[in-house]
């Protein structure tokens, strides 16, 4: 009984009239925790009802107060028939249970109907009060933060991170229970919200004990997301990097006891001594010698973890890697045939399991990926680092997985809440192919991935799922990097490797450049140079990442969204036919968007993207890819050649002619980028851009030079390089990268590419667009913000329509919403949008649906130039120093660049605290207070930071997750209108919660989920939708006064926010 | 590009000033596309039709969606679906409220019933306002009235508070709502020459001067009736009695005699028009002096502003008086009963002549 839950009702305005005789409303309330559930008095005939209840008060386990909401149900009494119930709200108390968070909830909170939306308010206060017992963490996990920040949350310090936690919990949908026949469409949606949040809550506090286990005190980076698996159930999963975060203005002395890890240890000629596969079983070593809490399995046999280097990965030597889970690589995933892989044709299967293992083999990391004990995945959720955290980056990895979906086999559920936690493959051991199993080999082959890549980390890494009835893809993607483990907490990350390389004082602006891998025995084909930068180590000729783009690295002109767009057709099918197909398809899919992507980057003259999104969603006859990534200009990297056309047929003049004008315009277009992104690569070390598009010209062609009559053909040749296997591919497919240099033009594809490139439209002048957190080469923001949320939904009229014709379609769909949205916000010009994300989905079998959330942020049109001179180094130093998130100690070995990034950094803060004119600015905050409203303004973006502000106080995580329903579409003026109010009241009530925690601003928003269901013919439609974020309070930066503490923290605030 | 759905929602809403008063003024979604694709934005942000359309329609949307809240102004502030800029939520709501004089010209001192509202199609056609923006306007005069119809304390106060408008917005409608309450006549073909803003200044006059509230009475002397004492839409019923008073000044013959004498020898050798002032004195205080005393019938009421044309107005139009010349017969007009020794009613003479004389020279167009 260690927490006592107090409830009180104060009054409610704007009810609904619910008596239509009277006009007025006899209202009463029920509050409900558990089981427990309490009453107002009934308020007779009134809109704006007082009711002043008494304190309502439930003794409850901390356990529940994790898990369950408070619902807060507003009725209207009726004396001759039942109550009607008027609306809901669900209040997370979660952020009362942790002490640094808030410490009361009082506001007015929208009541929500899932049929009519927002009906009135009412005023509720609550309480929580723990009766402290340090030692019960047994099931409950409170005190534990989270947040969806994705980097270290500003005013905390990170002491040590300790790496990747995951958990789901599954439970039946109750849309597909069989009372949903006989109960109204009210009670299913609240049933399905009620128990989603349950599920949350259960899922936050398992992953808050895994992370007390290890030794955490936090959750960085959370990522919770939904799979509707319709009849086969309900996912909630999460994601998140567990850390111990200190509290910046406590003062506390960072833990330094966890980074005395020698770094004497002798610094070799680190980028050029390589990883070799030989060394790894060291980790293994490592592992187990490793003095981290949690493994339940550190006594495994040791003798499992050091199979020869390249030995296929046999099931044998599978199982011994892991008692309980089958993580059979091959068979199972083969076909992802859910309960039924007995039923699978035998050739297929066999020929599925080649593949897979020559993959394997050839990418030379399988054996090693499988040395590492199954929890022990080196992932971090973060996409942006302190400095001297990121040593080097390997690239993208990616995996996919193409399953069917079965029931949910989960006895587990309901009374034994813990089963996970007692024995986490308990329930994976009844029933081998559960969701936790299928995960597991997705991150399995991250994993290899980023070993042959040479890293022992992957950062900003995600996972998602695209269902469509009983087939659904897996998709995890990350960089592949190598870390500083001295930040780590031991055993996390095979430090065996890695021990000598951060040793290397390469600059912090290059260094994350540097390949990690062996040149001589490279992951794939690339180019490698000298780094243009320090011109000591070597570097790719292009760098794809998904993280932010780190703050220290020195980059040219400014970055620009790249998006590559891809849909392609596919015959109806059911069950395993259809996931074979979609199977078949992934991997021409994941080429064709990386061409693209590539065109598109050189198109623009660029090098390198960062936070690259690849997205695969599927429908009932079409696949839909999207990729989107923020390109920039690394000074580090080579100058990217050009695109060069090559013809087909020599001799026909025309033909020829046709091509060199087409060559002209690639060339204007590229020259015109240049200028465009202000993209002037300083010329001393630049080469001859003549020579190397020349060499890259005949590297070229010898590889597709020949001719290709037939698309399929082609992709047939990048097939057998490829080494994906045919369920899981891999993403770093540089070696079809070569013939992104020469386009064929008599190829219908290739003339479909170059018409897509050309015809992208030009970003109109005042505007930016970055899918990152900010803009390379934009340093000075002003205060004015517009979070946005934009759904369109195309109809396909077209029954017979060609790839072409769909690519055609779905690329005006994202260039028309672009050039929607700088139509709207065109009054805050100069403004660039930033974390634009884009969702795809096929809702339905002719339906193409795309959601955009971003931010649009104004900034100094003046100062964009360049970056922020740096002038008073000193003392930029010093201050930083004092306030850096990370102990200074840590930096210690990188000081002389670190000097120079903080100085950069303070200068920069400082101009940005200097007084913004409000006057032009759109913001909230300058008319504050205006004309005695009640409503506190909340501020909201995706963004880790608010510009001009600075987070003095993380208040909790807001998740919530709401169903809409209508069976009036055309009175609620048809989808559109439908939808638009929704998403107002979704923004209406995540703002409420935010001001009734006391907060003034979400950051991290995200909006996981919008799923859109209509059935015009019946005037019906549905809408679920799932967000997420920080709440936090802000302050104006001009508000304080420039104490070094202020510096201080701004400078971290902008190392995070400028990555 | 033809959306199934197509939407955009701010966290702070998005609203476009002119696309809000294109909007109001009742332009279908397609006109409005003309009308700002011919105001040349298109230029200004290398937009497409597809683009306007679309912004066009999510516009359009958010006024629906905001509607419901202009009704009761005071919900704008405090609601919670849309986090709009203070100062913004005033333009949204000054301009919701705002009117053209036109319209309002046509249905001042009518009854806001069902049977007008009939009617509104017709002064659509005349008006040149389109019926939806007609439709707007009828409703927002319907609505403030029922509010304060009701409502205790000064007239323009109440409309302000409710209806959060500026003070010029309020004063308009407290004149709408008093027009519409004593159902003066303003569509008779002679008072046509007369603008909204005419009536709105005499309605100002009639408000601050004739009914209970402008005297400060605070107590009502009638319990069942207090009600309607208290407020300042209805005229002060015991003023309208004691105006009956004021008839000895035409009755008495003396007093007629007296009193034009005093007014002549006032404006000897002041004005070119003396004679016809002269010639006309008793016609045109006999007019003034019967519209006071008939002031009790409801029907008289109605004509007041018709009487005043037709008994003073014209005939000092026809002598070709010059505003001028009205002003100072007037002011000696009402001075000179001062010096009537017979002559007992002063405060109410004031009290009347006051406002007659400001009505006047704001009805008297040269």
């Amino acid at each position: 009984m260690p927490g006592k839950l107090k409830a009180k009702i104060v009054a409610g305005r704007h009810l609904p009239v619910m008596d239509r005789a009277s006009d007025l409303t006899d209202a009463f309330v029920e509050v409900k925790f558990g089981n427990t559930t309490f009453k107002t008095d009934v308020c007779p005939k009134s809109l704006n009802p007082q009711w002043n209840s008494e304190w309502f008060k439930f003794e409850v386990d901390d356990e529940d107060l994790q898990d369950e909401p408070l619902q807060v149900t507003v009725l209207d009494h009726d004396t001759y028939s039942a109550n009607d119930a008027i609306g809901k709200v669900y209040i997370d108390i979660d952020p009362l249970l942790c002490n640094e968070a808030a410490s009361v909830i009082s506001g007015w909170f929208p009541i929500y109907d899932t049929i009519h939306g927002i009906r009135g308010e009412i005023n509720v206060l609550v309480k929580v009060e723990l009766f402290n017992d340090l030692n019960r963490f047994r099931q409950s996990s409170c005190g534990v933060k989270f947040f969806c920040t994705t980097s270290i949350p500003r005013c905390y310090r990170a002491a040590m991170v300790h790496g990747f936690v995951e958990e789901l919990v599954v439970n039946e949908d109750p849309e597909y229970q069989w009372i949903d026949r006989i109960r109204t469409p009210r009670a299913s949606n609240e049933a399905r919200q009620r128990l989603i949040s349950l599920m949350s809550g259960e899922l936050q506090r398992k992953i808050g004990l895994k992370v007390l286990e290890m030794g955490g005190n936090a959750v960085v980076g959370y990522l919770q997301c939904f799979d509707l698996e319709g009849e086969s159930g309900l996912v909630v999963r999460a994601i998140g990097t567990a850390c111990t975060l200190d509290k910046l203005s406590s003062g506390s002395a960072p833990n330094t006891a966890t980074h005395t890890h020698p770094n004497t240890a002798p610094a070799s000629n680190a980028c050029n001594s390589p990883s070799k596969d030989g060394k790894e079983p060291v980790f293994g070593e490592d592992l187990l010698s490793s003095s981290g809490p949690p493994t339940p399995f550190r006594a495994l046999p040791t003798s499992s973890s050091s199979p020869p280097p390249l030995s296929p990965s046999k099931p044998c030597s599978r199982q011994s890697s892991s008692s309980d889970t089958d993580l059979s690589l091959t068979p199972k995933t083969g076909m992802g045939s859910g309960g039924s892989a007995g039923k699978e044709a035998g050739p297929l299967k066999t020929l599925l399991r080649q593949q897979t293992q020559t993959a394997l083999e050839q990418r030379g990391a399988s054996s090693s990926g499988l040395l590492l004990n199954a929890r022990e995945f080196p992932f971090f959720t973060l996409t942006s680092f302190p400095p001297g955290f990121l040593v080097h980056v390997g690239g993208v990895v990616s995996a996919r997985s193409v399953k069917l979906l079965d029931r949910i086999h989960n006895p587990a559920l309901g009374n034994t809440r813990s089963y996970k936690l007692l024995d986490w493959n308990s329930v994976t051991a009844d029933e081998p192919e559960t969701r936790d199993a299928w995960w597991e080999e997705i991150r399995q082959e991250i994993k290899s991935h980023a070993k042959a890549l040479g890293c022992h980390a992957v950062v900003g890494y995600s996972e998602s799922t695209s269902i469509c009835e009983e087939v659904c893809i897996l998709s995890a993607s990350g960089t592949a990097a190598i870390l500083n483990p001295r930040y780590m907490r031991e055993g996390c990350l095979d430090i065996g490797i890695v021990d000598h390389r951060f040793e290397d004082p390469s600059p912090p602006s290059c260094g994350f450049c540097h390949i990690p891998y062996d040149e001589l025995n490279m992951p794939f084909p690339t180019q490698l140079t000298y780094c243009y930068h320090c011109r000591r180590q070597k570097v790719p000729d292009v760098l794809f990442t998904t993280i932010d783009l780190p703050p220290e690295a020195a980059v040219t002109g400014k970055g620009c969204l790249i998006q590559a767009r891809l849909c392609r057709l596919k015959k109806k099918a059911q069950g395993e036919v259809n996931a074979t197909a979609i199977s078949n398809l992934l991997p021409f899919m994941e080429y064709e968007l990386h061409t693209q992507l590539m065109n598109k980057l050189k198109l623009r003259s660029m090098n390198a993207l960062f936070g690259l999104r690849i997205q695969i969603s599927i429908g009932e006859n079409m696949l839909l890819g999207l990729a989107s990534a923020t390109g920039v200009y690394l000074t580090a990297l080579p100058a990217p050649g050009g695109i060069q056309i090559a013809g087909k047929t020599p001799g026909d003049l025309s033909n020829e002619h046709h091509i060199l004008t087409i060559q002209k315009r690639i060339n204007d277009t590229i020259a015109k980028n240049k200028e465009i992104y202000q993209i002037n690569p300083p010329k001393l070390f630049a080469l001859d851009p003549e020579v190397f598009c020349g060499t890259n010209m005949e590297l070229t062609e010898e590889v597709v030079g020949s001719p290709i009559p037939e698309p399929r053909q082609r992709s047939r040749l990048f097939r057998s390089h490829s080494e994906s296997s045919d369920e899981v591919s891999e993403l770093d497919l540089s070696h079809g990268k070569k013939d992104a240099f020469v386009l064929e033009i008599d190829d219908t594809d290739a003339v479909e590419d170059i018409h897509s490139l050309l015809t992208d439209a030009t970003i109109p002048t005042g505007f930016n667009s970055c899918n990152t957190e900010i803009m390379p080469g934009i340093y000075n923001w002003t205060s004015a913000v517009q979070m946005f949320t934009s759904v369109r939904v195309f109809r396909l009229s077209n029954a017979n329509l060609t790839n072409q014709g769909l690519n055609k379609i779905f690329t005006d769909l994202c260039e028309n919403l672009l050039k929607s949205f700088y139509f709207k916000l065109r009054s805050m010009i100069p403004c660039c949008l930033c974390h634009l994300n884009f969702t795809v989905a096929v809702p339905e079998e002719e339906l193409i649906q795309v959601a955009v959330t971003a931010v649009a942020m104004t900034y100094d049109k003046d100062q964009t130039q360049e970056k922020p001179a740096e002038k008073p180094i000193t003392k930029g130093c010093i201050e930083t120093e004092e306030q850096l998130q990370f102990p200074m100690e840590l930096c210690a070995d990188s000081s002389s660049t670190n000097t120079q990034l903080s100085s950069k950094i303070s200068v920069s803060s400082l101009e940005r605290s200097s007084p913004v004119p409000d006057g032009r600015s759109r913001s909230l905050r300058s008319t504050r207070g205006f004309g005695g409203s009640s409503v506190t303004v909340v501020k909201m973006t995706p963004l880790s930071f608010l510009p001009g502000t600075r987070i003095i106080k993380y208040l909790g995580i807001i998740n919530m997750f709401f169903i809409r329903e209508t069976t009036s579409l055309r009175e609620e003026g048809g989808v559109s209108g439908f939808l638009h109010s929704f998403i107002a009241e979704v923004f209406a009530m995540v703002r409420a919660h935010v001001a009734a925690l006391g907060g003034n601003a979400v950051v991290s928003y995200s909006m996981k989920e919008c799923v859109f269901m209509e059935n015009p013919n019946k005037n019906q439609a549905q809408c679920l939708i799932n967000v997420s974020g920080d709440a936090v309070i802000c302050v104006r930066e001009t508000d304080q006064e420039p104490v070094p503490s202020n510096i201080g923290q701004t400078c971290t605030s902008e190392t995070d926010g400028a990555t | 590009m033809a959306m199934e759905l197509d939407v955009f929602v701010g966290n702070t809403t998005i609203m476009d000033e002119e696309v809000y008063q294109l909007w109001l003024d009742g332009y279908t979604v397609s006109d409005a596309v003309k009308v700002r694709m011919e105001g040349g934005v298109m230029e200004e942000c290398e937009a497409s039709a597809d683009v306007l359309l679309s912004d066009t329609m999510d516009q359009y949307r958010t006024f629906q969606m905001c509607e419901r809240l202009l009704y009761s102004p005071a919900k704008l502030a405090n609601q919670l679906l849309f986090q709009i800029p203070p100062h913004r939520q005033a333009i949204l709501i000054e301009r919701y409220y705002a009117f053209d004089d036109a319209f309002v010209r046509e249905v001042l001192g009518k009854k806001l019933s069902k049977g007008t509202k009939k009617d509104l199609d017709d002064i659509s056609a005349k008006t040149n306002v389109t019926l939806k923006s007609c439709r707007r306007q009828f409703d927002n005069f319907k609505r403030v009235f029922k509010v304060v119809e009701e409502l205790k304390g000064p007239l323009v106060e109440n409309i302000r508070q409710h209806f959060l408008l500026s003070d010029k917005l309020a004063r308009d409608y407290a004149a709408i709502v008093f027009f519409a309450n004593n159902r003066f006549e303003t569509g008779k073909r002679k008072l046509q020459y007369l603008t909204f803003q005419d009536f709105a200044f005499c309605a100002g006059q009639l408000i601050n001067n004739w009914t209970v509230g402008a005297v400060g009475e605070q107590i009502p002397t009638d319990h069942q009736r207090s009600f309607r004492f208290y407020m300042d839409v209805d005229l002060d019923k015991e003023f309208l009695q004691e105006l009956k008073e004021l008839k000895i000044l035409i009755t008495d013959k003396d007093l007629l005699d007296q009193h034009k004498s005093l007014v002549c020898t006032a404006l000897r050798g002041k004005t070119k028009a003396f004679n016809e002032m002269e010639a006309n004195f008793k016609n045109l205080s006999r007019g003034l002096v019967n519209i006071a005393a008939k002031l009790t019938n409801t029907k008289d009421v109605r004509d007041f502003f018709i009487d005043l044309v037709e008994k003073f107005i014209e005939p000092c139009r026809s002598d070709r008086w010059t505003a001028a010349d009205m002003k100072l017969y007037l002011t000696h007009y009402t001075n000179s009963a001062h010096i009537l020794d017979t002559f007992k009613h002063q405060v109410v003479w004031d009290r009347y002549m006051g406002v007659i004389k400001s009505c006047i020279f704001k009805m008297f167009h040269d």
